[in-house]
């Protein structure tokens, strides 16, 4: 019986990955001195389970790796080292190597062991063992106990021996836990397969047991057979010999398990360690598999959603095949409803799956603010909110490097050193707040540091020096706040290999703004800065208003229309050549015509009693003037640069319920193809504003 | 059906190993066009069609084909023809361009569909360089099918917006 094991390789890294995870979360936690032995076991349990998984695979590489791991842990955990702030980091280093080593074998690659040796040797030293003896390490080894000795076992038990209702395997895994055991099965006895019979045993074994207890724990393991087995127990001092028949300890349940029914026995010759190259060869390609966990309850309530559904089909199938009345309309429309809502829940239901909670993202900072601290010599304090925020995953990977970038930079930047801090009377400690929570149909994700904040005389000079801007101009701290996102703009006197290339800010907001998402920051010097990232939840779907331009239908997103209103000429008033501005309440919108805009004849152009939807992006206030509105509705975006290009002012494009193409608008891109660039247009309306107040 | 598609195809294969493809031809301003039969995707009539703003005249706009946003081109202002009507003839012919980093499914206009054959590609001779014509670069060679001259498009040039 042989079962394809590379089927469940994927299952093993996702795991491992897991296990990684919470090992490295759990180290993080521990504080040299204050351990909590719970934490420990945690740790110790994700590495025992790593190895387990590897050895059964035939992972050897990370299940000798991940043994001499597993040492360590169990002697801090059965309080026989006091753990140090040494061992956490090796620790660290080692989940980052297993991590490694993992990936290589899951990309089919030959692993790269040289840091993995390194790392096992700096355990070895740790341990107290010395470099001959790393091949036989003792499971609960520990300095006072070093005293091994390897024990000859034969054991050949009588035909008879299954008959007596004893186990072989049973003792052989008690063997295997006094020590270090290596397994040699003899099949020579095995009669022809027409003289076999299936309740006799006809193996015998030798064992070479590497223990620190004595030959009497051995015998009793066997005594219950001593009277149904040859049995030999003798000392020697022999290293194991080393041939290919041979099988190791984590092997030994899965060989004997085989060879219990005899006729199985047979396999026992061709049992060999499984060999890494082998297995690896035998998997499918591992193409990158993204497979997300998805709870139980949500696909629950899935199927029971595609049920009703199912049901109101049914429902409107009947109505189909009756005759036409004016019962049957009531009915039929009824049953259209019953559609509608089902197909609104599941739609919700669906997107569901697709959400994960951020704390996917946040869990890599603990290490990565650990790490950098240490290398910038400042104490830093990492507090994670919101964590169990929802978030499309999509958008979740995404955000993953910008919100790692700015990190690091209010980590490099914004946090002080021990000393400066002290000087201005703040805690010596500083504190990185990561923040998540929904607010309308957005995630907001804010990152707070309480470090010097951004400085704006720097920036500025920067700023002037690079031509961002010029000497002359007056900007306010919010406007000189804003330089930072600029292309090519660092402040960082000396490149640092934290941050400081000048490529961060500017990209950090493309990559947001590429997710229809917006950054911003707000900073008081000495205070601290805040940069606050707005995203949609997802990207798959968006809620539109349908309006009509001449004869043209367009798509305007939902959350970023502020109104809707009619125009009152009164209010209107022209300011430069072509630029109109409508007062409303206290502020000037600018009015942007649609079809002047997209070039579409054929539409109003009078601005009186007109409809204007008045939008809001990057902060800026703008109306778009339409002919109609029409329905609201939820559509699903389709790339317009799949099989085109991208267009300027317009976002994607939609399949409407009539199954024509609509496109969506992009209010940002509309405001840069209008040429109503922002600091301008400002200046437009201040002017504007001027003006009505002279008149 | 599935028999004949895959006998079809292995049809193909098998001039396509001695050098034989096949082209659909097309007819523009009394002109008739060949494209690699392999390219093409489907044949449509013409139809309501979604404007992009701002987008070349010869864009005419993009359509549904089952959930994919596909943009159509208009051969005729393509290539800067007089343009026509379109009438019940017209047909968008929709086809899968090959580019550098990608590939894209588009669609043209059209006058008329006409015919498939069987063309060895070596024996298209490439176009005379007259003028610094946009146009010519449209076109991969030139063959002659019996009587008729059939010009061979080079749609990665053509299609490229």
């Amino acid at each position: 019986m042989s079962i394809d094991l590379s089927q469940f390789f994927e299952v093993f890294f996702e795991e491992s990955f897991e296990g990684l995870d919470a090992m490295e979360a759990e180290l993080l936690n521990l504080i040299p001195g204050e351990e909590d032995l719970e934490t420990i076991n945690t740790i110790f349990r994700a590495a025992h389970s790593i190895k387990g998984g590897s050895g059964t695979f035939g992972f050897n590489s990370v299940s000798d790796f991940t043994h001499v791991l597993e040492t360590l842990l169990d002697q801090i955990r059965e309080g026989k080292r006091e753990l140090t702030a040494e061992h956490v980091n090796l620790l660290l280093k080692s989940v980052d190597c297993l991590r490694e080593l993992l990936r290589g074998l899951q990309a089919e690659q030959e692993p790269n062991l040289e840091e993995a040796i390194a790392l096992r040797i700096k355990f070895e030293q740790i341990l107290g063992l010395n470099q001959a003896e790393k091949n036989k390490l003792e499971v609960t080894a520990s300095p006072a106990q070093l005293a091994l000795n390897t024990y000859q076992i034969d054991f050949k038990p009588h035909h008879h021996l299954f008959k007596t209702g004893n186990e072989p395997l049973y003792m052989i895994s008690e063997l295997a836990e006094l020590g270090d055991l290596e397994t040699q099965a003899f099949h020579n006895e095995i009669p022809d397969i027409t003289d076999l019979s299936a309740d006799d045993c006809f193996l015998s074994w030798r064992f070479f047991l590497n223990t620190a207890k004595d030959e009497n724990a051995i015998r009793e393991i066997f005594e219950w057979v001593e009277d149904d087995a040859d049995l030999t127990i003798a000392l020697c001092g022999g290293l194991f010999a080393d041939d290919d028949a041979q099988v190791t300890a984590p092997d030994v349940v899965a060989e004997t398990s085989n060879s219990t029914p005899v006729p199985a026995a047979v396999n026992v010759a061709v049992v060999k360690p499984i060999k890494k190259d082998t297995v690896v060869k035998a998997s499918t390609p591992a193409a990158e598999s993204i497979s997300i966990r998805v709870g139980i309850d949500k696909v629950d309530s899935l199927i029971n959603m595609v049920g009703e559904l199912v049901i109101t089909q049914a429902m409107l199938s009947q109505i189909g095949q009756q005759e036409i009345t004016e019962a049957t309309i009531a009915s039929l429309q009824e049953g259209l409803t019953q559609l509608a809502h089902n197909t609104r829940d599941l739609q919700e239901n669906v997107m569901r799956i697709r959400m994960l909670p951020i704390s996917f993202v946040f869990s890599r900072f603990p290490r990565l603010v650990r790490d950098i601290s240490q290398k910038l010599n400042k104490q830093v304090e990492l507090k994670l909110l919101g964590e169990q925020t929802e978030l499309d995953k999509t958008v979740m990977e995404k955000i993953s490097d910008p919100m790692v970038h700015l990190v690091r930079n209010s980590l490099d930047h914004g946090l002080e050193t021990v000393e400066q801090r002290l000087a201005a009377g703040k805690d010596p400690v500083g504190t990185v707040t990561l923040n998540a929570f929904h607010q309308g149909g957005n995630i907001v994700i804010e990152i707070m540091d309480d470090g010097q904040g951004l400085n704006t005389v720097k920036i500025k000079q920067k700023a002037v020096a690079n031509g961002l801007v010029s000497d002359a101009d007056e900007l306010d701290d919010d406007e000189i706040n804003e330089l930072i996102f600029m292309p090519g703009f660092s402040t960082a006197d000396e490149v640092s290999d934290i941050s400081g290339r000048g490529v961060g800010m500017d990209v950090v907001r493309r990559n947001i703004q590429s997710l229809n998402g917006s950054v911003e920051v707000s900073s008081a010097a000495g205070v601290g800065s805040t940069f606050i990232i707005r995203l949609p939840l997802t990207l798959a779907i968006l809620d539109g208003q349908l309006v009509r331009v001449a004869k043209h239908t367009y798509i305007i997103p939902l959350i970023s229309i502020v109104e809707s209103l009619q125009i009152d000429i009164s209010k209107v008033s022209r300011v430069g050549k072509d630029l109109d501005v409508l007062r409303l309440r206290d502020e000037y919108i600018p009015i942007l015509r649609l079809y002047s805009i997209f070039n579409h004849q054929g539409a109003i152009e009078t601005l009186d009693k007109t409809l204007l939807v008045v939008v809001e992006s990057d902060n800026q206030k703008i109306g778009l003037l339409v002919d109609d509105l029409l329905s609201q509705q939820q559509v699903v975006i389709k790339s317009l640069e799949a099989n085109y290009q991208k267009v300027d002012g317009v976002s994607g494009a939609t399949i409407l319920g009539d199954g024509r193409v609509s496109l969506i608008v992009d209010i940002s891109g509309l405001i840069k193809l209008s040429g109503l660039r922002k600091p301008g247009s400002q200046e437009l309306i201040i002017e504007s504003q001027a003006n009505l107040e002279a008149s | 059906m599935i028999s004949a598609h895959s006998e079809l195809n292995n049809k193909i294969m098998l001039e396509q190993s001695q050098g034989v493809k096949q082209f659909l031809t097309f007819i523009m301003a009394d002109e008739e066009y060949g494209v690699d039969i392999l390219t093409v995707q489907e044949i449509r009539s013409w139809e309501e069609i979604t404007e992009i703003p701002n987008a070349p005249d010869y864009v005419k706009g993009v359509i549904n084909l089952r959930g994919t946003i596909v943009p159509i081109l208009d051969l005729r202002l393509r290539f800067g023809l007089a343009t026509i009507d379109y009438g019940p003839l017209t047909v968008v012919i929709v086809v899968k361009v090959i580019f550098e980093q990608n590939s894209k499914i588009m669609g043209m206009v059209v006058d008329a569909v006409s015919d498939v054959y069987s063309i060895v590609e070596q024996d298209a001779k490439t176009v005379p360089n007259f003028s610094d014509s946009d146009n010519a670069e449209f076109v991969a060679g030139l063959v002659n099918v019996g009587e008729k001259m059939v010009a061979l498009l080079n749609l990665q040039k053509t299609m490229d917006i």
